[in-house]
């Protein structure tokens, strides 16, 4: 059922995808493969354990055993920013997944039924209106850090984001005469909504997801940054980032390293979103003159 | 010399020369003359008036070959500024949908007025004048308080003027108008189709004059170029194309297109009430929570029975009701009072679940076969979703499927394909064997063959008909085109403003008209005076 709802989606043919987008999103996608790769892999890629302290070997440049140098506690940076990623990384997806679900089954009631659309939009209005950063900083204070509390807490301002898309989806597409037709065929509304609507959803809702992703991995850095994110225990590109603030006048390359992993895996997410917008909806595309 | 010569003109896909869709046209256009450019959908007309106004989609399509001449000018060597005055100045275009075509941001005053201030050296006030004059001459009421309007608050005949107006006002030579009333009303569009004769008179404008319309052909064309894929099939007088097509292809079209004079009703065979509707009322708009109450009555008191095997029509305007009154019926939207009983029973009252049963009985055929079938489902996805609704075995349901695609004229082996791989007429057929696959009573047509061309219309008809006799259906064909109506319908009601103003026999409803705006729309009929299928005047 699911592979049935899924096709035709994404009506492109491969071909027409790469004349359309260009170079940009597919060097975005490879280095967003490497990245993905670096963070499965870690303990392979990393050359030292990212939380051994070495006293000594303190603020070191680099060198052929440390590539990036040390930190203040003569950890080596490059393992560091190595397992820093894994955490970006399941944040990233995490959070895109959850704020979909989630954002997906909202929406689409909200945007069928009328009475129900009423308080669900007025609930949603009222997480909006909170700043994502200050509801995160608010929760992981609450119920303290952990990787799910920063995970939940990225994820709730996240979500109207996504009911307020399928929801406008859904206004429109409910009004079609194939959905009409379906409901004179005397098609249960959960069907109505499952086979004929939910489907339109999907194009819009992988452009938003890249753009959900992006947003989370730099929240959570945010979140790190200001010491309210996961432990510090666990690297993460926030808490290097936020511990090398010190030292900054010192050695400025150890808020260099992990914030320019962070920026490119932002950068890659977002190229990939635009494509995806280019491909999925052709009007938004590049305009020729 | 002629105004516009259009010579060999070809015309390509831009990216593949060899995809051609003009095939080298010749047209000639004289000052005063009015010359339609006739075909369906597809046949290139609105292309070639694009080419000629050289508005033609940049990067897909482009002019190939040929020479686009205007007044000796060949407009396919003007650089793109040049070609814009020309655009302004010497020809200009009217559109279909009048309310796409104007900013909905400026007054529709001050847009007549910018194209004046673009392209000549006119005082403020004797733009001013200038508009005002113009405004005059197309024929629209309380002028000054028009000029402030947007173009919302004008309805779409005001519109179409204001398009005209815009058009006119630098008085070109020529005036491309691509199917400028087939949006409006026919009494709307028999005033558009006399003031553009009149204005052409007065100001010797050549018109070319872009429509499907045979009706509209009849009424204003000197001379007719037949359009179909992307060939010049036959040119002549109008006449002559009307009395005796040369062309094979011409003939089909023009006696596809329906007579107005009404078929011999059938006589009724069987007795038993398909659907009963009685003093139905639909009011739109309740009054907010603070909002004082703004209705509107859009079906008032409609009464009318239909018996099992017949076809009653519902006709009339825009805004008449007609698509109100279809959609209680199928319960689409909940009537404000009234009853509605089907095959005896009552179902306006229904709840969604107590309805359950009854919609199996009722169903529709859309306007729009393009956005009535869900893009992403096969045909036979589409034509069974009903039958297992209702139990049906998958197995059987699509064994039913091949049936009935076969019944309404396509094969079997179709049913596994999707719906953007069929033509309109197709998808037509396809929305009717899924509304059979649920053995209806009642099949409610809202505008069924409206958005299809007239050989696709009558086939379409014909099904209808053929079906009918077969099933023993009954049909609600709701339609704003009178000859649709004449051919399809045993029995008629006109509607106006939510009410039904004359109800009866087709052959004495459209044949001998009581009311006056029965007798209104009859006159606007457009090509009223033409019996188009016999190729002859209507015998008076």
């Amino acid at each position: 059922m699911a592979e049935k709802t899924l096709r035709g989606a994404f009506p492109l043919s491969t071909r027409k995808i790469s004349a359309r987008i260009g170079i940009a999103p597919i060097i975005a996608a490879v280095v967003l493969l490497i990245i993905i790769l670096i963070a499965i892999f870690a303990p392979l890629v990393a050359p030292h354990d990212p939380l051994l302290q070495n006293p000594i070997e303190r603020l070191k440049p680099p060198s052929s055993d440390h590539l990036l140098g040390t930190d203040n506690y003569g950890r080596d940076l490059f393992s560091r920013v190595v397992y820093g990623a894994r955490v970006s990384l399941v944040i990233g997806i995490g959070v895109t997944i959850l704020s979909v679900v989630i954002g997906l089954a909202v929406g689409l009631v909200s945007g069928f039924f009328r009475t129900a659309d009423a308080v669900i939009m007025r609930i949603m209005d009222g997480l909006m209106a909170m700043p994502s950063v200050l509801l995160a900083i608010a929760i992981v204070s609450l119920v303290g850090a952990s990787i799910w509390t920063v995970m939940a807490a990225i994820t709730i301002p996240e979500i109207p984001r996504v009911v307020r898309l399928v929801r406008s989806v859904v206004l429109t597409a409910r009004e079609e005469p194939y959905v009409e037709a379906a409901i004179a065929l005397g098609t249960s509304m959960p069907r109505v909504l499952w086979r004929h609507l939910m489907p339109n959803t999907f194009a819009p809702l992988t452009v938003q997801a890249t753009y959900v992703c992006a947003s989370a991995i730099l929240t959570e850095a945010i979140l790190s940054f200001l010491g309210a994110g996961v432990s510090t225990e666990t690297p993460t590109w926030g808490n290097i980032m936020a511990e090398a603030r010190v030292f900054f006048q010192l050695k400025p390359s150890l808020i260099l390293w992990p914030g320019l992993a962070l920026s490119l895996c932002i950068l890659s997410i977002n190229l990939l979103g635009d494509a995806a917008r280019d491909v999925l909806d052709p009007r938004m595309g590049k305009r020729e003159d | 010399m002629p105004v516009l010569m259009v010579e060999d003109l070809h015309v390509a896909v831009d990216s593949k020369a060899e995809l051609e869709v003009i095939h080298g046209i010749t047209i000639e256009i004289n000052a005063g003359e009015t010359v339609c450019l006739v075909g369906e959908s597809g046949s290139g007309k609105s292309v070639s008036s694009l080419a000629t106004m050289g508005l033609l989609p940049k990067g897909s399509l482009k002019v190939t070959k040929g020479r686009i001449l205007l007044d000796g000018e060949n407009l396919l060597d003007l650089s793109p500024s040049q070609l814009r005055d020309r655009r302004a100045t010497r020809m200009s275009m009217i559109f279909q949908e009048p309310m796409t075509a104007l900013n909905p941001v400026i007054k529709v005053g001050e847009q007549i007025e910018e194209v004046l201030q673009a392209h000549t050296k006119l005082s403020n006030a004797e733009t001013h004048a200038k508009v005002m004059d113009m405004l005059e001459q197309v024929g629209l009421p309380d002028i000054e308080r028009i000029a402030r309007s947007y173009p919302h608050q004008l309805s779409g005949g005001q519109r179409q003027r204001i398009m005209i107006a815009m058009a006119l006002v630098l008085e070109p030579r020529l005036l491309i108008a691509d199917e400028p009333t087939t949006a409006l009303d026919v009494t709307t569009q028999k005033q558009i189709l006399k003031l553009i004769k009149e204005l052409q008179e007065k100001h010797g404008t050549a018109v070319l004059f872009i429509t499907h319309d045979m009706g509209v052909v009849a009424e204003i064309a000197d001379r007719v170029y037949v359009m179909n894929q992307g060939d010049l099939v036959e040119s002549g007088e109008v006449k002559q194309i009307l009395s005796s097509p040369r062309q094979d292809y011409t003939r089909r079209l023009l006696s596809s297109v329906p007579s107005l004079v009404p078929r011999a009703s059938r006589p009724v065979i069987r007795k038993k009430l398909a659907l009963q509707v009685t003093e139905l009322n639909k009011v739109y708009g309740r009054g907010g929570f603070l909002s004082k109450a703004k209705t509107t009555h859009a079906a008032r008191e409609v009464s009318f029975n239909l018996t099992a095997g017949r076809t009653l029509g519902i006709v009339g305007e825009s805004g008449s009701g007609k698509s109100t009154v279809a959609r209680c019926v199928m319960r689409m939207i909940d009537p404000t009072s009234g009853g509605i009983r089907v095959g005896g029973q009552e179902i306006s009252g229904l709840t969604r679940k107590g309805l359950h049963p009854f919609r199996k009985r009722l169903q529709m055929v859309f306007q729009d076969p393009y956005r009535s079938l869900n893009p992403r489902l096969t045909i036979e996805e589409s034509i069974i979703e009903g039958p297992v609704n209702y139990g049906t075995p998958p197995k059987a349901a699509r064994a039913r499927a091949g049936e009935l695609l076969e019944l309404v004229g396509l094969p079997a082996s179709a049913a596994k394909r999707y719906p953007h791989m069929f033509s309109g007429g197709q998808r037509q057929r396809i929305a009717i064997a899924r509304a059979l696959a649920m053995e209806p009573e009642l099949l409610v047509a809202d505008e069924a063959v409206s958005a299809l061309d007239v050989s696709v219309q009558s086939q379409v008809l014909e099904l209808l008909t053929e079906i009918q006799e077969r099933t023993g259906i009954a049909i609600l064909f709701i339609t704003h085109d009178l000859r649709v109506a004449a051919q399809i319908c045993d029995e008629v009601a006109v509607m106006r403003r939510g009410e039904v103003v004359e109800i009866g026999e087709t052959a004495d409803v459209l044949g001998n008209p009581q009311h006056e705006y029965t007798q209104a729309l009859l006159s606007a009929a457009p090509g009223r005076d033409w019996d188009f299928a016999n190729f002859r005047p209507v015998a008076a």
